[in-house]
């Protein structure tokens, strides 16, 4: 049992602090193991941050959903409720760390600092992956579920080989943890001894199944110990439970102990998708229960109470989140400028003779086809 | 000085040059280590390179290519095994819509210069899933190069360019044809991707082929000449993507007559849209419809009946039996202005 023992997750999901933000009191035993672990809650500076991060991460959050209803995206999946998985975690990251974000990771990217505009331009649909994934350290969001799982193992193999003390930082839901890539992602890491660390935000539900659905394991952390990963489990609504556990994971990792498989207990507060009517198979109640568990009033409430957070700051931040989302509403209104030549660009290094044939008939539909009239000519002319 | 050499050794020749030259260049897959790979192509790379840059992996094939999609991340230049053509199934979908797709969906900032090694097709006895031809697939996905080579020399060279390649390449080969020999002297560079060649040359008839049927192709034009007197020339394809139009073309409008072999099953494959490139673009040239010569659409058969299903001489002479002999081609379309071989 002792050797394995490093292995488990604590009995019940770590947790610093309760709902409404008062010190949370952990059974002895995972007080112990949380101590073993050095999980220590972070400090006043390190919460403001992540605070703040939240705080902009919903409100771009919020734009984008309102985007989407103004025609502007053609699709957003919110994060709305695992703003404290989206924010801690990224905060936690360094300089040469790489992330291998979902579809539904948007608020991560932002908090990483990339541009929201290029964080959208796979959701307005001007191409697939608007930002540099190589200066920015951040893969394309992954909608393939559970490739990434695999593509961050063999990075962090990737880290090492080259003698950089990095990690890479795989986010993951819960559904995807059924797919073989999962498994695979994490058997490779354990194997290699590869310094990734695997972020689970189980939020109950993929798309409309639940979790009774995907598993029968007590946790989802359970499945790295199968593989030999060390594994915990998170409150994932607790913001300094998720950044300590995350940083504890980063430093397990970065010095050479392997991978490590952390899950975080959330919820989607939103739909699947603007697209998607979550009434059909969850309660009004069931969301008002999680309602009262939000992250960013609990931080917010925990902050407070120390007396490092005041109205006039909480003003502040308001006042910068609605800046930050009134530039991307501003930018996002400009007509994206597309251009069909650009789609013979990137196929391969160098286009080959068949592709350069095809680009030269698409030239010549848009100069003016001899059948415009029988086909949708004007669409492929460019902005829409 | 050249030498004797097997088509499996040029492999393993283009492996350690590449592993020399670049300490980018990583091999890994399944029993590829001490075993040196279960058709020995890696013989020896651990051995000479240690661990570190020649390894075993858990076997998973969508972990083996996904975990290479993580190392070009980092700039390394991954060389995976698939070991048996329907064993990298498992990582279809990692090919698909990661390795061929990655330059595409971020704008050319990120790309995959990893090569994957499919030991592919049959004729060597082997028992259900380990004969597939399975090209049409990578052959049918935007981003990928398909290359078959045939020869030792080619195997040498075309396995370097695809490892020093900046785009993906599906490396299939030819598990009939590992043990064909070649005379050799290694270094040696080839014709360069996307150049089809003729390997001998006729004026009745254009075999075009490519990776396990060229030595049957060529075997067929031999007794053809003898028996029939017909002159077959033969083109090898080489690449499959990118493909050589202007090659394959060129040998059909100067013979007027072709066919199209391939040892897949038939249907909607690589031999289809080879034929139908062909009808398209030389048309007036043709005295007789392209034909195609190839597996049959059925599942690879058990070992023993495999030899009905595979396209050998006699299935290649019967279909050029068919061509319309009576019918004179015309052979002066090639040289009319305005015919560069793109359909109007």
């Amino acid at each position: 049992m002792s050797d394995i023992a490093h292995l488990l997750p604590c009995a019940e999901p770590v947790r610093f602090l309760a709902p409404d933000g008062t010190p949370a009191e952990p059974t002895a035993e995972t007080a112990a193991t949380m101590e073993a672990r050095g999980y220590v809650i972070p400090d006043d500076e390190d919460l403001l941050a992540v605070w703040r991060g939240m705080v902009v991460g919903r409100r771009f959050d919020a734009q984008a959903t309102a985007l989407t209803k103004q025609g502007r995206l053609a699709v957003y999946p919110s994060s709305r409720g695992q703003d404290a998985c989206q924010v801690a975690p990224v905060l936690g990251l360094g300089a040469d760390d790489w992330m291998f974000p979902t579809y539904r990771d948007s608020m991560a990217l932002v908090t990483r600092g990339i541009d929201p505009v290029e964080v959208l331009t796979l959701l307005r649909g001007d191409w697939h992956c608007g930002y540099d994934p190589v200066s920015t350290r951040t893969a394309p969001q992954c909608t393939p579920l559970a490739t990434q799982a695999v593509h961050a193992a063999g990075a962090a193999d990737g880290l090492r080989r080259k003698g950089v003390e990095g990690v890479a930082l795989c986010l993951i839901g819960d559904g995807a943890t059924s797919e073989g890539d999962f498994h695979e992602g994490l058997n490779f890491a354990a194997v290699f001894n590869a310094p990734v660390v695997y972020l689970v935000q189980n939020n109950k539900y993929a798309i409309s199944v639940p979790l009774a659905r995907q598993t029968k394991a007590p946790a989802l952390a359970y499945k790295g110990v199968g593989y030999g990963v060390r594994s915990e489990q998170v409150d994932g609504n607790d913001p300094a439970a998720v950044l300590a556990v995350m940083r504890a994971a980063y430093r397990h990792a970065r010095e050479g102990k392997g991978p490590v498989l952390v899950e975080a207990h959330t919820y989607r507060m939103e739909a699947h998708t603007n697209a998607d009517d979550a009434t059909r198979y969850r309660t009004p109640d069931e969301v008002d229960g999680w309602t009262g568990q939000d992250p960013l009033v609990r931080l917010q409430a925990y902050l407070v109470g120390r007396g490092v957070l005041d109205d006039a700051r909480i003003e502040e931040v308001r006042a910068e989140a609605e800046a930050f989302a009134a530039d991307l509403r501003t930018r996002m209104n400009a007509e994206p400028q597309v251009d069909p030549m650009h789609l013979f660009d990137h196929v391969y290094a160098e286009p080959t003779p068949q592709l350069r044939e095809q680009r030269e008939m698409v030239r010549a539909e848009i100069a003016g086809s001899a059948h415009a009239a029988h086909g949708p000519a004007e669409e492929k002319e460019g902005a829409r | 000085m050249s030498r004797p050499t097997t088509y499996a050794q040029a492999l393993n020749a283009a492996l350690r040059d590449a592993l020399t030259e670049d300490e980018s260049v990583l091999v890994f897959g399944e029993d590829v280590g001490a075993l040196g790979g279960v058709f020995r192509i890696t013989d020896g790379l651990t051995r000479d390179f240690g661990e570190e840059r020649c390894f075993d992996t858990p076997l998973a094939e969508a972990g083996i290519a996904g975990y290479a999609v993580g190392l070009c991340t980092q700039g390394f230049r991954p060389v995976i095994e698939m070991q048996f053509d329907a064993f990298g199934y498992p990582a279809f979908e990692q090919v698909v819509s990661h390795v061929a797709k990655m330059r595409n969906r971020t704008q050319g900032r990120l790309t995959l210069p990893m090569v994957i090694r499919y030991p592919y097709a049959g004729g060597i006895g082997g028992v259900e899933h380990h004969c597939d031809s399975s090209e049409g697939y990578y052959v049918h996905t935007p981003g990928l190069h398909v290359v078959t080579p045939s020869t030792p020399a080619d195997a040498y060279s075309l396995l370097r360019e695809a490892i020093a390649s900046d785009d993906p390449v599906v490396f299939m080969e030819p598990k009939s044809l590992y043990w064909s020999k070649a005379e050799l002297e290694l270094p040696t560079r080839t014709e360069p991707f996307g150049t089809a060649v003729v390997r001998r040359e006729g004026a009745d008839v254009t075999l075009i082929t490519y990776g396990p049927q060229v030595p049957n192709a060529l075997k067929a034009a031999e007794i053809a000449a003898v028996e029939e007197d017909w002159d077959i020339e033969v083109v090898d394809l080489r690449t499959l993507v990118p493909f050589d139009d202007e090659t394959v073309m060129a040998s059909v409008r100067k013979t007027g007559r072709a066919v199209v072999l391939a040892e897949a099953q038939g249907f909607a494959g690589m031999g289809a849209e080879v034929a139908a490139r062909v009808s398209e673009r030389c048309f007036h040239s043709l005295a007789a419809p392209v034909l195609r010569v190839t597996g049959l659409d059925i599942p690879y058969p058990p070992p023993i009946l495999e030899h009905s299903h595979l396209p050998g001489v006699d299935r290649i002479l019967d279909t050029v039996a068919r061509l319309q002999w009576d019918d004179e081609p015309d052979l002066t379309f090639a040289d009319r202005p305005g015919t560069t071989g793109v359909p109007a």
